[in-house]
């Protein structure tokens, strides 16, 4: 792009900036009271860099300018929502419109209600790790420090749920699959298995996108239940594997296999705490018996979680995650010899902890994954203070760290990154 | 005493004679009105008048605090009550309106007497529904100078109540904790209204035996023939910070689901927090 565009932007927000707080309310006032339009949003900028050179990257791992606007209003008995970014992106250098709502939520009948649009959705019970939460994320906002809610990519479909007093069941159907945004080398430089090393820019990955509607589509389930304060759920899921864990060496792209996924889990209150468990049984059915080692083969994943508070304003947490795969010695038998291979069971260790201060308004976080098995993990120190109801700045690292360049933290090590932002909410 | 409570009284004291009931019914003097009700009485009342009035409510709030250095900060948001029996088990349902970074999370209580309360918090930009440990109420709610349990209401028996005075206007009770280790006070003196037996002013004594905190009620009004606090106010003596509740809208009996208080309102929220 063009740097002036960029710059161009940058001046727009500083200039919406200068826009009187007291305009600003009362223009949202005058929306509200002649329209029942309920408006709200932030303006952001955000910097940070790799704390290490990575000869595959920029040094430069976030610079964005964001505008956010989000509208809500009631038509008859249905909601109306809408929220979208605007975002001057300084490292991919592109200015982007990012539509993260536009649905409406309605309840035809009393049991029952439609979300119908694009909406961000989000079921399971792990912290940071998703097992039945099989919607898709964007793993390289989350890297580089931009707000835990990016993690979220919004979807298109219709939610139908249906409440009686023997369960509840939600119904979401996609009728064009779109994926995660996975770490593609764009940004973040991650190890190719062909090139067996760490790469970037200059060898990003490329995927063949499904583009059949009604065809390569997605369907999730849930069927809940709360007894007593324990929640229950059991959880099914036709679609693909969120990032593409193909290869089709016909074409020469990596594609998005086929995935089925099975669970269940249970969450309650237990010990002056909050515990949870879950399951799920992820059918790889491009590769059933493990015996392509083009496509990654099916697992059994679970997870156990507790959290409580440990003293006033400090809240801790720890999970265990297991991820299996199936038909293992199939795996092992087809893989190349060069390849590295992955072990039958890796387990992850997560902790967090969460201390409030000055009146809640400074939070200070700290979120760790730790793989003992392959001595790798990820950690997310992190702050953020509110100056005022409107000004918030925040900052922290994404600490990479492996033995090996080729596991799952450890091929992301030179991403090492600081950032600060600063955000004005309206 | 009203005329139901010295019937209910005298059935179910049995063995008093059929005399006395005569005598009650007959001649309910202003004596018999002014008698003074026992502690734990006083304490029931209080506590219903607090906290269960009509059978379910809601109202929006503001709240301002000001900290030691004038600055301000806005919470605003609308709560709504329901009671599955006087005096026992409810449901809270708080929607966030501001500031902006708040705006449309949610906050449910289920509050028990006999174990912790169920909470959950939904975070609308991630459509997540959070459980949250329940453990320690005398935290501060949205970092105001309001604690949890001054929303949802401190269990009645985890204090020992003593009667120190009576005056024209007030029971004044002073309230010593049963489990000093779960708390920061060593005790705390309220001021009962004795008609409305609303609690109209808390003071705080720390471990020091150091007045730090006051709650405080600085208007009430009749709402749905309800003695309603709609002004109060919470002071951090040591802190030098304060934080002012208004609460307008106020509406009782308006016929609230139980489902309300459900994963279903969390992601949606219902008709009743817009009117």
């Amino acid at each position: 792009m063009n740097k002036t565009l960029f710059a161009g932007f940058i001046c727009i927000w500083l200039i919406s900036l200068h826009i009187s707080e007291a305009d600003a309310a009362g223009l949202i006032d005058n929306l509200y009271d002649n329209y029942g339009l309920e408006v709200a949003g932030f303006e952001e900028l955000a910097g940070g860099v790799r704390l290490q050179s990575d000869g595959e990257e920029k040094q430069i791992s976030i610079f964005d300018a964001r505008i956010r606007l989000e509208a809500t209003r009631e038509i008859g008995e249905a909601l109306l929502n809408f929220k979208g970014d605007l975002l001057a992106d300084g490292v991919t250098e592109t200015i982007e419109l990012q539509l993260r709502e536009l649905n409406l939520i309605a309840s035809p009948l009393d049991n029952m209600d439609i979300k119908l649009g694009r909406a961000v959705f989000t079921w399971g019970t792990g912290d940071l790790l998703f097992i039945n939460d099989t919607f898709a994320k964007d793993w390289q906002s989350f890297f580089i420090g931009r707000d835990e809610e990016y993690l979220k990519y919004p979807g298109n479909g219709i939610k139908i749920s249906f409440f009686s007093d023997f369960a509840n069941l939600d119904l979401i159907y996609s009728p064009l699959f779109e994926g995660s945004r996975f770490i593609s080398g764009e940004r973040l430089s991650y190890y190719n298995a062909g090139a067996e090393k760490i790469v970037g820019r200059n060898l990003q990955v490329t995927t063949n996108e499904p583009n059949r509607w009604f065809k390569d589509d997605e369907l999730h389930g849930r069927l809940s239940k709360n007894i007593h304060g324990v929640e229950l759920a059991l959880y099914g899921y036709s679609g693909f594997w969120q990032e593409p864990e193909g290869y089709s060496g016909m074409r020469k792209k990596n594609y998005f296999p086929k995935l089925n996924v099975w669970g269940g889990s249970i969450r309650t209150a237990i010990l002056g705490g909050i515990g949870n468990v879950e399951i799920g049984y992820y059918d790889s059915t491009e590769n059933r018996n493990s015996d392509n080692p083009f496509i990654r083969p099916g697992e059994i994943r679970w997870l156990m979680g507790f959290e409580r508070e440990l003293a006033r304003e400090l809240t801790g947490s720890v999970q265990y995650y297991m991820e299996s795969i199936r038909h293992y010695d199939n795996y092992r038998q087809t893989l190349s010899l060069e390849a590295p291979a992955r072990e039958k069971n890796t387990g992850t260790v997560t902790l967090r902890l969460t201390k409030l201060l000055l009146d809640q308004n400074l939070n200070l976080s700290l979120f760790i994954y730790y793989s003992p098995d392959r001595n790798d993990g990820y950690a997310r120190p992190k702050f953020s203070y509110k100056l005022t109801d409107n000004w918030l700045i925040d900052g922290g690292f994404n600490l990479f760290w492996g033995e090996d360049d080729f596991t799952f933290w450890g091929q992301f090590q030179k991403n090492t990154n600081v950032y600060a932002g600063l955000r004005y909410s309206f | 005493m009203t005329i139901n409570n010295c019937i209910g009284n005298t059935l179910m004291k049995s063995n008093r004679s059929i005399l006395y009931t005569l005598l009650c019914l007959l001649f309910l003097s202003p004596v018999a009105m002014a008698s003074e009700p026992d502690i734990d009485e006083i304490v029931n009342k209080a506590n219903l008048a607090a906290y269960y009035a009509g059978e379910d409510g809601r109202a929006e709030v503001t709240m301002t605090i000001t900290d030691n250095q004038k600055r301000k900060r806005l919470r605003q948001f609308i709560i709504l009550r329901k009671d599955k029996k006087d005096g026992g088990e409810q449901f809270f349902y708080v929607y966030f309106k501001k500031p902006s970074d708040v705006r449309k999370m949610v906050f449910m209580v289920h509050k028990h007497l006999d174990r912790d309360d169920d909470r959950w918090l939904y975070l609308p930009a991630l459509d997540l529904v959070k459980r949250i440990a329940a453990a320690d109420k005398r935290t501060s709610f949205v970092g105001s100078n309001y604690l949890y349990e001054d929303v949802s209401g401190r269990g009645i028996n985890e204090d020992t109540h003593e009667l120190v005075k009576t005056d024209d206007q007030y029971y004044v009770l002073k309230n010593v904790p049963k489990d000093p280790d779960s708390v920061e006070f060593s005790s705390y003196t309220v001021w009962i209204d004795k008609k409305t037996f609303l609690p109209m002013k808390t003071e705080y004594i720390d471990k020091n035996g150091q007045k730090y905190r006051i709650v405080e009620v600085l208007e009430t009004q009749q709402i749905d023939g309800h003695p309603t606090v709609t002004i109060s106010k919470a002071t951090d003596l040591a802190g030098g910070n304060a934080t002012t509740a208004v609460f307008q809208a106020i509406k009782y009996d308006i016929n609230l689901k139980g489902e309300i208080f459900s994963e279903r309102y969390l992601r949606r929220p219902p008709r009743e927090i817009r009117r």
